[in-house]
């Protein structure tokens, strides 16, 4: 049986074994990790980014690299999954987004810290982290099976979209991140339910559009439509987004006046009998 | 006691004991926003109430290992502390310093890296604190009468735990390394020396308990750590997966992490073969169940469910998920939680004269805290699975896949309830005890220790 300084030399053997291994190992990782992670694109306004990560312990609930809490998203490829607009207004009020969901603290950052917190995200994004995060592997057999299918080919009972171009604003207010218009967007809301507008003319009118905007939660409370409006959407881009929506009706005033402008002129409503 | 010196443990356990309440509340609090009801989120949102959460763990389970080195290292080392004053001093400190890191997070000061969210600032003053403690033990036992294995250890592994604390100060621009090396402190600690502090303690513990001879409880403590850091220190490499470093560290990381459960399988057959082979003839019965269970459940916490995601296969899907959750909660809990409540439990009674050692109330903290661990494991792995199947293995979306699986945070809340009940009357028990005495010396609570060991 062992003796007691056999144990002994067994511990000490051992540990100073390891370690030394694990000091190599841990100096070539030294020597490989600026080509793994681009260390060249470590440009000031990334550092400034991770800077901000830190201060405002972002890993207390999220997670990057997998790393952090684990009571709001991994945000290592956030930049690709949700544009680099989307994040913009998200950050300004993250409770506007998802109104009566799980809350993140809303941050005074200006569009400097927020620029430079999306260069830090788009940096680890493009780290290679050995195939993490995996691409879900059932989610091909999921949709086989006819679960919710990308949006595009839901059908809107309309007629066939008139092929307009849409205005920035649907893109820079990311409308179209869960909704479909026009044959675009729409990947984040086909679970949510978020309906392609090419046909909204049908169930709302101009007005009720604007307010809609404006407030969701007034016309249907618990909606998870975020209030854009102030956030990322101002009133003249309020405007715009109701004359584009109300433009799609082929059955609107003539086709080179599209903006349902209500005519101040005493036309006469109603045939006199 | 033998010592004067050994009563400033009294005060590390009491402090410990009300930081392991403060940290339950903190638990609580994100266990209920997790079910929607965050009505703090103003004033602690969830990022404030996990560092605490955290950091609170940390801090108490130091109290309580440096409360149990200023008991050990007299009595082992057959002398006084060198400087009783200083460590009252260094309580003191240690203290002042948790609370203002703790009250800190609630204003977003902190560094915000995972487990090490202390700013910068504070970080030096735990340098120089931690300092004097192992001056403070270290002189003792050079000054002292007789050296063991057991106090070398425990030494040790405080000094290697300090010494590994400095790897996390160093600054990165590049999160890759930043990660690296807060693994160093984090995983090093955690799988490595700390389990040099918990092997110390249990040794101690069996020694005293069991009344098996030291040189047998002894040559076993060597092998033990000694499978520890075989598998540990490369171990590391499973923290390295998938954060930036180079692809070897998955093979590595993988083969050395699925050799760790051994150490801990190893740990809890040492415990139980000495508490057989010694009979259990200590009246300590109280100290007893937490010596062997902290033996049993750091090898299903730490052990067996490390090892459920630790191979990289697996953990390319559970990374980063609740499934981390649950083998975190349970692993603490079992390696080091509990294992401080084994010694708190054997001191008590020395440092007051009271056999407040077989009471209902002892009965009831082990068991009800036991269970109600296991049942938040239970809950936490359910909740984990789940959303690593539906979010990582089918695709949908966080916020979709969180309100799912939000049922099970109830189920955690109710765990937590028993859980909590368990440490309540731990705690009543350990304010029955009373403040420690002089008249203790006399007392004849070690009568059975100075039987003949068992060989």
């Amino acid at each position: 049986m062992l003796t007691k300084l056999q144990a002994k030399v067994f511990f000490l053997g051992g540990t100073a074994v390891f370690f030394g291994i694990f000091l190599v190992l841990s100096i070539d990782t030294h020597l490989k990790v600026p080509d793994q992670t681009n260390e060249k694109n470590l440009t000031p306004a990334v550092i400034a980014g991770k800077h901000i990560w830190e201060q405002n312990n972002c890993m207390g609930c999220h997670t990057l690299f997998g790393e952090g809490a684990y009571y709001a998203p991994e945000l290592t490829k956030v930049v690709e999954r949700r544009g680099k607009d989307w994040i913009k207004i998200f950050i300004k009020n993250p409770e506007a987004m998802f109104p009566g969901q799980r809350k993140m603290v809303k941050y005074d950052f200006n569009d400097e810290q927020i620029d430079q917190v999306i260069a830090f995200l788009e940096w680890c994004g493009n780290v290679d982290l050995n195939g993490f995060p995996a691409d879900p592997p059932l989610r091909d057999a999921l949709q086989a099976m006819g679960t919710p299918k990308p949006a595009a080919t839901i059908a809107s009972s309309g007629p066939a979209p008139l092929k307009k171009p849409v205005p920035a604003i649907f893109t820079t207010a990311s409308c179209i991140g869960c909704h479909q218009i026009q044959g675009q967007g729409g990947a984040a809301g086909a679970l949510i339910g978020a309906p392609p507008l090419d046909d909204v003319f049908r169930r709302y009118d101009r007005e009720k559009l604007i307010t809609w905007v404006k407030d969701p939660q007034k016309i249907k409370p618990g909606t998870k439509m975020p209030s854009l409006y102030g956030v990322a959407v101002n009133e003249a881009q309020l405007n715009e987004i109701a004359d584009y929506l109300m433009s799609l009706n082929p059955a609107a005033a003539a086709p080179t006046a599209p903006v349902a402008v209500p005519t101040p002129a005493p036309a006469p409503a109603v045939q006199p009998k | 006691m033998k010592f004067q010196s050994q009563k400033i443990a009294y005060w590390f356990f009491a402090s410990a004991m009300g930081l392991l309440l403060l940290q339950i509340v903190y638990g609580f609090i994100m266990g209920f926003a997790r079910i929607g009801m965050d009505g703090l989120h103003e004033w602690i949102p969830f990022n404030t109430a996990r560092a605490v959460h955290t950091n609170l763990l940390v801090v108490w389970l130091l109290l309580g290992f440096m409360g149990s080195a200023y008991f050990i290292i007299p009595e082992e080392a057959d002398r006084e502390l060198v400087w009783p004053k200083i460590a009252w001093l260094q309580l003191i400190s240690f203290l002042v310093v948790g609370v203002i890191a703790v009250v800190g997070y609630h204003f977003n000061y902190w560094e915000g890296r995972k487990f090490l969210e202390i700013p910068r600032p504070l970080d030096y003053l735990v340098v120089v604190n931690v300092l004097t403690f192992l001056a403070n033990i270290g002189l003792t036992i050079w000054k002292g009468k007789r050296f063991t294995t057991t106090a070398i250890v425990l030494y040790f592994g405080l000094l290697a735990a300090a010494l590994l604390y400095l790897p996390g100060m160093i600054d990165f621009n590049n999160q890759t390394m930043d990660s690296f090396y807060r693994w160093w402190v984090v995983h090093l600690w955690v799988e490595g020396v700390w389990e040099l502090i918990m092997g110390a303690l249990l040794c101690y513990l069996l020694i005293k308990l069991t009344g098996v001879d030291r040189e047998v409880v002894e040559k076993w403590l060597y092998i033990i750590v000694g499978l520890t850091f075989l598998s540990g220190i490369l171990g590391t490499g499973h923290h390295y997966y998938y954060i930036g470093a180079p692809r070897y560290w998955l093979m590595i990381g993988g083969i050395f992490s699925a050799l760790e459960p051994l150490a801990f399988l190893g740990m809890a057959i040492y415990a139980l073969a000495m508490a057989k082979k010694g009979g259990r003839r200590h009246p300590n019965k109280a100290a007893l169940n937490w010596t062997l269970g902290s033996a049993i459940m750091s090898f299903v916490g730490a052990g067996f469910l490390g090892f459920a995601h630790t191979l990289p296969q697996v953990n390319m899907y559970t990374h980063g998920t609740l499934v981390t959750a649950m083998h975190g909660h349970m692993a603490f809990w079992g390696a080091y939680a509990m294992i401080n409540l084994a010694m708190i439990a054997y001191v008590l009674p020395i440092l007051t004269g009271r056999k407040l050692w077989d009471n209902a109330a002892s009965g009831y903290a082990f068991w009800l805290s036991n269970i109600g661990m296991v049942s938040m494991t239970g809950a936490f792995a359910v909740a984990g699975i789940t959303q690593v199947n539906l979010e990582r293995r089918m695709g949908l979306d966080f916020l979709a896949v969180q309100k799912e699986i939000e049922i099970h945070f109830v189920g955690l809340i109710l765990a937590a309830s028993l859980f909590l009940l368990g440490i309540c009357f731990y705690v009543y028990n350990f304010w029955r005890f009373g403040l420690p005495t002089d008249e203790a010396a006399q007392s004849d609570v070690r009568a059975v220790e100075d039987l003949p060991p068992v060989l």
